[in-house]
């Protein structure tokens, strides 16, 4: 099962974040993860909200150019190796990790953290079969 | 000191200059009459008759050549003589793509090198000299003009063409070059590399002679300096021939030209009306000695000031000012020349939108062209490789079109000022003029 993360266009210069959290803000849209890929010109903010559509819709109105990308949300024991267990199930079938960010808890003793791999179905079956839990839409709302 | 090369050109009398000027214009005007067509219909459209022009006080009757023409008629419509009778293209960057390409007979190509070796000679150049001629060589017209003005001095010529910093500084320091030809931006970057590698003292040159770009007094101030030479700014452009249109003298004030092959007149860019001399205004060129590629009243876009007042260096040519500007929308970026629309093809080839904008700069000497890009929907990709990929692409794509490296960046939707009337496109942040 996987979340929409919303990827959005936004310069790499000051105020640029700040405004674009303000727009969240003012809409009161929770964001639940977030994370920045940056070039010298430009960069791509990826955030997990906790209502997409919404989301969608306000930075659509604001001009944002953005896309809305499946990702695997999963549950990590927070213990050393519980992040190891995770990628090594991936790493025996072989499925690419293009990248990962960490994601805010609500529970004690685990850690979320936010997966793009390129075929999330095979990447939610090994990692259910090896008894990993991925959290679905309804658990970030 | 006796710095001709031509003397009884670069030095004879006002009515001497005036009766070739007659004379040859005369004769031009029958001969582009009777070999383009092009040119022939202009003048029928507005009345003219080669008969009307009796010398060089009917110039004004003639009509205008604009590079639109000059796309309009490639590749052969402007061209006066037979193939079998040229010997040489030179070519320079047109606007959308199209080339401008001007032909040479043996002729042309030799009047040409006499003006670049005027040019050489006025710099002090002599038999004894070594030439270092770092400007690009091959369709652009700056290597291959300098080396045969070089050839014609009787001075050793190295053609380095451009790039290599390296390998430049070595023959510059091994072989003793004493006058360096190339665009002021190289010479100061040059100025610059030699003093990071401490080789100052074996460096042994006494003039460069630098054009194809503006430059600014300062600018020259500062190449003088730090490589303890004369600098000497020298004008052309392929369409009338190349560089060594005009050319500074040791009294650098002004570049004088060479009337005896060239006519300039000054013109209101709006109206078209002549000025008369010392007004500001378009700079426009008749060539009356070439034969294969003869442009009649040529508008070179170039803003300047001409100035008759006699020159403490003895030549009578009269002088025109650095150019103050442009008439169109043209820049010079690394001596290149670069129109916005060339850019807008690019764009709207590659599927982007034509909102865009062309910021050029200045960083130390050298210049910087950068354009602003709108990201699209379409383009963007949450994969940060994707969106360089097509970067990458775009960068390509500019430098195949403009023959320079553009810097690609990418902005936000609805960043770039959309103003009431006309785009602003261009941001030139050089104050060059």
């Amino acid at each position: 099962m996987s979340v929409k993360q919303i990827s959005a266009f936004v310069e790499n210069k000051p105020g640029q974040l700040a405004k674009f959290t303000e727009i969240l803000n003012n809409h009161g849209i929770d964001m639940r993860a977030l994370s920045l890929a940056e070039t010298e010109d430009f960069g791509i903010v990826r955030i997990i909200t906790d209502d997409s559509y919404k989301t969608a819709t306000v930075l659509k109105d604001e001009g944002y150019i953005f896309s809305i990308t499946q990702v695997l949300a999963v549950e990590i024991p927070d213990t050393p190796g519980g992040l190891f267990q995770v990628l090594n199930v991936l790493r025996e079938k072989d499925i690419n990790v293009d990248y990962m960010y960490a994601f805010t808890a609500r529970k004690q003793d685990v850690a979320y953290m936010i997966f793009r791999v390129a075929d999330n179905d095979a990447a939610t079956e090994v990692l259910r079969q090896n008894g990993i839990h991925l959290l679905e839409p309804d658990d970030i709302d | 000191m006796n710095n001709y090369y031509q003397p009884e050109a670069e030095c004879a009398s006002r009515e001497q200059i005036k009766a070739w000027q007659d004379e040859r214009l005369v004769a031009q005007v029958q001969h582009v009459w009777n070999n383009i067509p092009y040119y022939k219909k202009l003048m029928e459209e507005r009345g003219v008759k080669p008969e009307h022009i009796k010398g060089t006080q009917d110039l004004h009757l003639l009509p205008f050549l604009t590079k639109d023409d000059l796309r309009e008629c490639y590749p052969y419509g402007l061209l006066a003589e037979p193939l079998e009778n040229c010997v040489r293209i030179q070519s320079t960057s047109g606007t959308t793509g199209k080339r401008v390409v001007a032909f040479y007979t043996q002729d042309d190509i030799n009047l040409w090198e006499d003006c670049c070796a005027r040019a050489l000679v006025a710099a002090g150049a002599s038999k004894s000299d070594v030439v270092q001629v770092s400007y690009g060589y091959g369709l652009f017209t700056g290597g291959p003009g300098l080396n045969g003005g070089s050839h014609k001095v009787g001075c050793l010529t190295l053609p380095m063409s451009s790039g290599n910093t390296d390998r430049q500084i070595q023959f510059m320091t091994d072989l003793g070059a004493t006058i360096i030809c190339c665009t002021p931006s190289y010479a100061a970057y040059l100025a610059e590399t030699i003093e990071e590698m401490g080789v100052k003292d074996k460096i042994k040159l006494k003039a460069g002679i630098f054009g194809a770009e503006a430059w600014t007094q300062e600018m020259r101030e500062d190449i003088q300096n730090r490589l303890g030479i004369k600098a000497y700014d020298i004008y052309g452009l392929t369409e009338i021939s190349g560089p060594g249109v005009s050319f500074e003298c040791c009294e650098q004030g002004g570049m004088h030209i060479n009337e005896d092959h060239f006519i300039p007149e000054i013109i209101n860019p709006k109206t078209g009306e002549v000025l008369p001399y010392g007004e500001k205004g378009e700079l426009v060129f008749t060539s009356i000695t070439k034969k294969a590629f003869p442009l009649l009243r040529y508008r070179t876009k170039d803003i300047c000031v001409l100035n008759p007042e006699p020159c403490a260096c003895g030549r009578t040519l009269i002088r025109m000012s650095k150019p103050m500007g442009r008439s169109d929308d043209m820049l010079i970026v690394k001596g290149v020349n670069v129109f916005p629309s060339q850019i807008e093809t690019v764009l709207l080839n590659k599927g982007y939108p034509a909102n865009y904008q062309i910021i050029v700069s200045r960083e130390g000497y050298s210049d910087q062209l950068e354009v602003n890009v709108e990201m699209t929907p379409e383009m963007f990709s949450d994969n940060l490789a994707e969106i360089s990929a097509k970067e990458k692409e775009l960068v390509e794509a500019l430098k195949a079109m403009l023959g320079i490296y553009a810097k690609v960046r990418l902005v936000a939707p609805k960043t770039i000022t959309r103003s009431e009337g006309k785009a602003v496109r261009v941001i030139d942040k050089r104050n060059l003029y």
